[in-house]
């Protein structure tokens, strides 16, 4: 579940707010964004990816809270890893066309 | 509180922001942005509505998707078609399969002219057979507004408008980041809200909820194939990852370390069963060293629950579950009536997950390729449909005296009403439809035992109201969820065999006189009835099945 807005990183622009499918943030105001419904989270990664400065950590345990530490996260490079991986943060686009389904699940 | 005048509908309906469109698209997945794109290429003003954001909303966007795509070559079409077939109980419908392989081929290809990243292979040849869920549904989101189309974000539909004659004509909803209601007149309405998980945390099906068979049957749609409802998803137990291609590499444990023989991603009842009284574990120990790389990138949201718990899925066994699927890996949805997608309402058609895939899948799952094969194509046919049909008609939803279909939890039956307590219904519909002791092996007495208590609780929800607009929302969910399990259960008491995915304990193998398919429909009274399948079993199957 989503578990942290990083204060340090956030530049409150909002877009988690819409683009969270299940309606999890809410905006505040000069500040940023609430985990205002974080029971409704269905783990699906997508904040993480339309967060243009990785912000955002959600927690891979989908039933509960794991507790994250925002110094510890920012210490294994794990902010913003996802974003990297699927190509959509800056230096890593040519991660967007390396899908190698056709490889392994046989696809044409 | 019976009347469409009661204080209610003052409370919670009256469009505070209203449109006129020809066509009205319900869901913004892929159904829906196809849907919308190809009725605007009709000329049609469309407005698409998603419960969440149309961008991220839905199983496919979060997911690594395999789609349905074969070559146009005889050979390789036939193979193709032939594949599944068998698994489906021989339900699908060859016509069907056709058609959406051709229109699937189109639109991949749409999809690369309009830019998406595709691939090449070490023969700079590209390949087009998988799509990176958040790449391909930003794309359609683009594609969808550079055909203007308005995009109503964060508003689920509660219910369908309908005209004099009983024709479908708009709907109206709630837009849950403003606090406000909406309400759109349409010439025609297109549903694409994708099919029921039932809120179990599947990846991206937390809004699948099962909300557009309800709207549906409200207005007297009819639904199909509705036993082929207990697709499970296998993941890690911690996690919402249900994404099992990757299973064909694992072997699975006991908790004591003994191999469940016979388990894998394809044969996952060795699992369910493990599961009802013990702890299942996997490792990917099958999948070789050199194609790990290829593995992280064919999926990387595969690894992404692995990577962050720091455990090496390849060498370190990890404990899995599975997650209810539902009818979105299941092929049960509404009931398509002809090759526009149209339901069995004037007005109607449906889409994606919320439609049947019995068509081209029978009753064998449509997860892995089928499913987003099926998605763009009947979304690109009912978006055409939609608007061929509001042009015909010649008037919009404006000129039409229009009435509210909505029922449970909105406008209450009887003389008494009380307000609903969703979150408990909620949990009510999970522990009927959960277990693998109901739902995915099933028998007459556990699916009676089932029904009883979710007609009870569909009495209760019928006579009771939401009192807010956050609280019809969730309201309606669990209606909506509470009429799925009840078409679901009736369908599997009616189908006294073993096909497809639907597994009877105490019908544990095919019957060839139950070569047909099943229709379900109705709310206070649900019923079930048949009719006969398409396509004939061919004889030496006929042969083969018998004994």
């Amino acid at each position: 579940m989503i578990e942290l807005v990083s204060e340090t990183r956030c530049i409150a622009c909002n877009l988690c707010v819409p683009a969270c499918p299940v309606n999890v943030f809410e905006a505040v105001p000069d500040s940023p964004p609430r985990i205002a419904r974080q029971a409704d989270c269905q783990t699906c990664f997508m904040c993480e990816l339309y967060c243009p400065v990785d912000a955002l950590y959600v927690s891979p345990n989908a039933d509960g809270l794991d507790g994250v530490s925002e110094e510890a996260l920012e210490a294994s490079g794990l902010l913003g890893g996802y974003r990297k991986a699927v190509g959509w943060s800056k230096g890593s686009e040519q991660a967007r066309a390396t899908d190698q389904s056709f490889r392994v699940l046989g696809k044409y | 509180m019976g009347s469409f005048d009661s204080n209610l509908e003052s409370v919670v309906y009256s469009g505070s922001c209203e449109y006129d469109a020809d066509v009205l698209i319900i869901g913004g997945g892929p159904a829906g942005t196809w849907a919308a794109v190809n009725a605007a290429a009709h000329g049609a003003r469309v407005v698409l509505a998603d419960k969440g954001y149309c961008g991220t909303s839905g199983a496919a966007a979060p997911s690594g998707n395999g789609v349905w795509f074969i070559p146009p070559e005889p050979a390789l079409r036939e193979e193709a078609m032939a594949s599944r077939e068998q698994l489906g109980g021989y339900l699908a419908d060859r016509g069907w399969m056709s058609r959406v392989l051709d229109q699937t081929w189109f639109n991949i290809h749409q999809l690369d002219q309009w830019g998406y990243p595709f691939p090449s292979d070490d023969q700079g040849q590209r390949r087009r057979g998988s799509l990176q869920g958040p790449e391909y549904m930003r794309l359609m989101r683009k594609r969808v507004k550079q055909a203007g189309v308005r995009i109503l974000d964060h508003s689920p539909a509660l219910e369908l408008l309908v005209d004099e004659a009983g024709a479908v004509a708009g709907a109206a909803g709630v837009s849950r980041q403003k606090g406000e209601r909406w309400l759109v007149r349409a010439g025609a309405v297109v549903i694409a809200t994708g099919g029921c998980a039932f809120l179990s945390r599947a990846l991206g099906c937390n809004v699948l909820t099962g909300d557009g068979y309800l709207m549906a049957a409200e207005v007297g749609a009819e639904l199909s194939s509705m036993e082929f409802s207990s697709a499970y998803g296998i993941s890690p137990e911690f996690s919402s990852v249900t994404k099992t291609a990757f299973y064909r590499y694992a072997t699975f444990l006991r908790e004591d370390g003994s191999v469940i023989e016979g388990a894998s991603g394809h044969n996952r009842s060795k699992i369910a069963k493990t599961l009802i009284d013990g702890k299942v574990f996997a490792v990917l120990d099958q999948a070789d060293e050199s194609l790990h790389a290829s593995l992280r990138l064919a999926q990387p949201n595969f690894f992404l629950p692995f990577d962050r718990l720091g455990i090496d899925p390849f060498r370190q066994r990890f404990p899995v579950t599975m997650r209810l699927e539902g009818t979105v890996r299941g092929t049960g949805g509404l009931r398509i009536v002809n090759d526009t997608c149209a339901t069995s309402v004037a007005g109607l058609y449906a889409a994606g997950d919320a439609a049947t895939r019995e068509l081209i899948c029978g009753g064998f799952t449509g997860g892995g390729s089928h499913n987003a094969a099926w998605a763009m194509s009947s979304g690109y046919w009912a978006g055409s449909g939609a608007a061929d049909y509001a042009r015909q008609q010649g008037k919009t939803g404006s000129e039409r005296k229009l009435r509210h279909a909505g029922g449970a939890t909105l406008r209450p039956a009887g003389n008494t009403s009380h307000e609903v307590d969703a979150g408990a219904q909620v949990r009510a519909v999970q522990a009927e439809v959960f277990p693998y002791q109901h739902n995915y092996f099933r028998t007459a007495d556990t699916l009676n035992e089932s029904l009883t208590r979710l007609d009870a609780q569909w009495r209760q929800l019928r006579s009771s109201r939401a009192t807010d607009l956050a609280s019809s929302i969730i309201a309606r969910e669990a209606a909506a969820m509470t009429a799925t399990a009840r078409w679901m259960y009736r369908s599997a008491l009616a189908r006294t065999e073993t096909r497809g995915m639907h597994k009877r304990e105490d019908f544990p193998g095919i019957d060839t006189s139950q070569h047909h398919l099943l229709t379900s429909g109705g709310l206070d009274d649900v019923w079930v009835s048949t009719r006969p399948a398409t396509t004939p079993v061919p004889q030496a199957k006929t042969e083969e099945l018998a004994a």
